[in-house]
């Protein structure tokens, strides 16, 4: 929490910077004592950044000053009670919803600043997996799935056959002609986890990804996103679970009432995190 | 774009007419029918417009001269109507000719004319017009031109039924392009209204695409095309229609009634495309103002 701290005393400087489509690293690395060569590895490594990212229905607030970078490859878990706001991070983070106020850098594009013609472009980094999973009830398996390469152009020969080997990893194979309401629930997810890596994301959002499926059925989807992260992709995920969260390695952030309340790392084996 | 997105495009909005048969069926009867009016209109026009031109080609001004002109003052005037610009031919008919022809037009009736003292015909030129000169307002103006050298007593060009005829005509123009824009109208409507419902139908699916990151266009193609392909259909639907109704009716009524006086003819090439062409732009049009007022990322 003194990284946020840090920030709110500067907030005023660094927005003229954010406001001009800049990044701030250098500035705000200088600031903190840092050297131009871990200033630079920041840079380099940070794929997502929220600066006093505010966001109000009306007159309550959802989110109230959030500050966090995600580095890339990180396997980050947002929790918190129902109502916190993690499903409202995400939705900031693909632009399904617009901030109220600060600024949200993906990849050093800054959100506020994005034209409506360039948030396709924006969502296409994105793989994103929901609760309730939002595959289309009247297309199989395989046009649920397909759909995420043809909105990119890509050839039928490719589709065919990267959709086959998104569905073979995830053990779906033999129901590529298989309508959403024959599966199961675990079934269903691991469809949407296809859909949501099939167009190779850097960062994969889940949002309650095992919100609706039994133990068992949790633990696949678990192994499948672990399974990408693994393979370098960064990897969101919202939920209020308890076992995964304990589970699984990677940096943990508590939302209550919209605010960060605290910030658990957890090193992997292979990358330690550091804030 | 690439040719391979149209076939896509082409592709799934076939697929979509097909999973959505009925609202198709309805919204391409309902196009259908308007052009079926519209273009019935346009049929009897089209051979309205050809009957009064083959009658405006047969029309000949027929110059009445005074009593006692003298034989040399004809052949002035001859000379001077032959100068005037438009003229194709003159034919003197002297009013002993007309008699003549008048007694033999009516032959069953000739005692009408024993009692005659003299013959009360006038002498007559019959003027036969250049081709160029063959529509209503040019032959006006030679009518009055002609009307106006000496010796001439009148003219006559059957402008009194000729007028009436033409008036009867032009209003049926207007009523037919009237009916055209309100039947255009209503297609546009239908179309929108179609749209608009495919589109709630649709939304789940259009936000999910939307989410992977489908762009405005990559939305927006298959409904326009899906449009397109509705007026298209309705267009031929309706034309084909009107051309079986028209087949049937030449055939039966045409050699009975006509007996050679014109020749009935369907549809002219421009006006069938253009029909089309009106049919596929409602169709755009009717895409365009439903997804403007509901696709908004």
């Amino acid at each position: 929490m003194q990284f946020c701290g840090q920030h709110r005393k500067i907030t005023t400087k660094y927005l003229l910077f954010l406001l001009s489509g800049q990044t701030v690293f250098s500035t705000f690395n200088n600031h903190t004592g840092k050297t131009e060569g871990m200033n630079e590895h920041h840079r380099e490594n940070t794929i997502i950044r929220m600066f006093h990212v505010y966001k109000r229905y009306g007159a309550k607030n959802a989110l109230v000053d959030i500050s966090i970078d995600v580095r890339k490859n990180e396997m980050l878990l947002v929790t918190g009670p129902s109502g916190a706001g993690k499903s409202t991070l995400l939705k900031l983070l693909y632009l399904g919803e617009p901030v109220s106020e600060g600024q949200i850098l993906i990849e050093g594009i800054n959100l506020s600043r994005i034209s409506n013609k360039r948030i396709p472009f924006l969502r296409r980094k994105f793989g994103i997996i929901f609760q309730d999973y939002k595959l289309i009830p009247t297309k199989t398996v395989f046009d649920n799935i397909a759909m995420v390469l043809e909105v990119t152009g890509e050839s039928f020969r490719f589709i065919q056959k990267k959709v086959s080997s998104v569905l073979r990893t995830v053990g779906m194979e033999g129901k590529l002609n298989a309508f959403p309401p024959s599966l199961s629930g675990g079934e269903q997810q691991r469809v949407a986890v296809a859909r949501a890596v099939v167009g190779d994301p850097k960062i994969i959002l889940a949002d309650e990804p095992t919100g609706s499926l039994d133990s068992e059925s949790a633990s696949i989807i678990m192994g499948l996103l672990k399974g990408f992260h693994d393979r370098g992709t960064t990897v969101i995920i919202a939920t209020h679970d308890h076992e995964i969260i304990r589970k699984t390695k990677g940096r943990a952030l508590y939302l209550k009432e919209g605010s960060i309340q605290s910030e658990d790392v957890k090193p992997t084996k292979k990358r330690p995190i550091t804030i | 774009m690439k040719s391979g997105l149209i076939i896509f495009f082409i592709k799934r909005a076939i697929q979509d007419i097909f999973n959505n048969r009925f609202l198709h069926a309805v919204t391409i009867t309902t196009i259908a029918l308007s052009i079926l009016i519209v273009s019935a209109f346009g049929l009897f026009l089209s051979n309205a417009g050809d009957i009064m031109d083959s009658w405006k080609k047969g029309i000949r001004i027929m110059a009445y001269l005074d009593k006692d002109v003298e034989l040399k003052q004809i052949a002035e005037l001859e000379q001077k109507i032959l100068d005037l610009y438009g003229v194709a031919d003159i034919r003197f008919i002297s009013k002993a000719e007309a008699l003549q022809q008048l007694k033999a037009e009516m032959n069953r009736q000739t005692s009408l004319f024993e009692d005659l003292k003299e013959n009360p015909l006038p002498d007559v030129f019959e003027v036969q017009m250049m081709a160029s000169t063959q529509n209503w307002e040019k032959i006006e103006v030679l009518a009055a031109q002609i009307e106006r050298l000496p010796h001439v007593g009148g003219v006559e060009y059957g402008q009194h039924w000729l007028g009436r005829v033409i008036g009867i005509f032009n209003l049926f123009k207007f009523t037919g392009i009237v009916m055209a824009c309100i039947f255009f109208m209503a297609s546009v409507l239908i179309v929108a209204n179609t749209i608009r419902l495919l589109f709630y139908s649709r939304q789940q699916e259009l936000e999910i695409m939307r989410l992977v990151g489908a762009t405005d266009g990559f939305i927006k193609a298959p409904f326009y095309i899906e449009s397109v392909i509705q007026g298209i259909l309705g267009g031929i639907t309706g034309i084909l229609v009107l051309f079986v109704i028209f087949w049937v009716i030449t055939s039966n009524v045409e050699q009975d009634f006509s007996a050679g006086f014109f020749n009935l003819r369907f549809l002219p090439v421009g006006m069938f495309l253009g029909i089309i062409f009106g049919s596929m732009f409602a169709g755009w049009l009717g895409c365009y103002l439903s997804l403007k007022q509901f696709l908004k990322v």
